[in-house]
């Protein structure tokens, strides 16, 4: 049960990031282009997520195990600190550079775009370079 | 701000973000768990670099056979969408490994912080979305004056 959910969850977030445009980075650099020549779409796509994703987390705060058993398992934290934000600069600078984040990124690279493929094998390069090195530091 | 009319697809993008809404509903009410990428792919590659097998994450490694495969599903109904990329190979291998290191030491992309975290109401969801919001614009605006 959770392994067909798990894969079924997957395969709806690449079509939904298909249908989106989003894994287009044209599109992406669109968005962040807020002073120039500016595509709204990404708010849709995000607009359009929470609005579902806000149902899905109220009903599973209310829950302590899901569907298939598992335990409901959400992230406790709720300490704002420079690790936080500074990961999330980082990130959004090289979002910015290439128009790719993670998702788009692997369905672009399956879809067959070279540029997704490269931008993929780096962005595992850094996540490695992050868990092996800079969070051991 | 001038809105680029050509290019804005409001009803597919509102339609794909409905679709990435309901896998998000689906991963959490269905396992419990949160549907961010970088967090998935990061615990799953460190997981089989520290010597783990392929079912100690089967959930991990099943979620993202699911998004590699959305293409090649896409592809047997209707034409995949074109990409456009216009920036060179060392700018794109730089983004990689910046967006590598950036999802995994704040914890999240725009998916697990950006859908999930926002739809938690998770004030540190927010302050990271901000910031890579903020970073991204500034960065596109930064190189289109550049070049």
């Amino acid at each position: 049960m959770s392994s067909l959910i798990a894969a079924l969850s997957g395969l709806l977030f690449g079509i939904g990031l298909l249908a989106s445009g989003m894994t287009d980075p044209a599109k992406v650099k669109g968005f962040l282009d807020l002073f120039g020549l500016w595509d709204p779409s990404l708010a849709l796509v995000m607009g359009g997520a929470i609005a579902v994703g806000l149902i899905g987390f109220t009903l599973a705060a209310k829950r302590t195990t899901s569907w298939s058993g598992e335990p409901i398992d959400l992230p406790k934290s709720r300490v704002v600190d420079l690790r936080l934000v500074l990961g999330g600069i980082l990130f959004g600078v090289g979002w910015g550079i290439a128009g790719y984040c993670p998702g788009p990124g692997i369905v672009a690279a399956s879809a067959g775009s070279l540029a997704g493929g490269v931008f993929v094998v780096a962005m595992l390069a850094g996540m490695t370079i992050h868990d092996r090195l800079i969070a051991k530091a | 701000m001038t809105v680029d009319w050509s290019h804005f697809t409001p009803w597919s993008s509102l339609v794909g973000g409905l679709v990435i809404g309901l896998s998000t509903l689906l991963l959490v009410l269905g396992n419990g768990r949160i549907a961010g990428i970088a967090g998935i792919v990061g615990g799953a590659l460190q997981a089989l670099l520290g010597g783990q097998g392929l079912r100690n994450n089967a959930v991990r490694w099943l979620f993202l056979a699911g998004l590699i495969a959305a293409p090649w599903i896409w592809r047997l109904f209707a034409p995949l969408p074109v990409t456009r990329v216009d920036v060179g190979w060392l700018a794109v291998i730089a983004a990689g490994l910046l967006v590598g290191i950036g999802v995994r030491m704040g914890n999240g992309c725009t998916s697990g912080h950006g859908v999930c975290g926002l739809s938690r109401l998770s004030l540190r969801s927010l302050a990271n979305v901000l910031a890579f919001m903020g970073a991204g614009v500034v960065t596109v605006t930064l190189l289109r004056l550049a070049f």
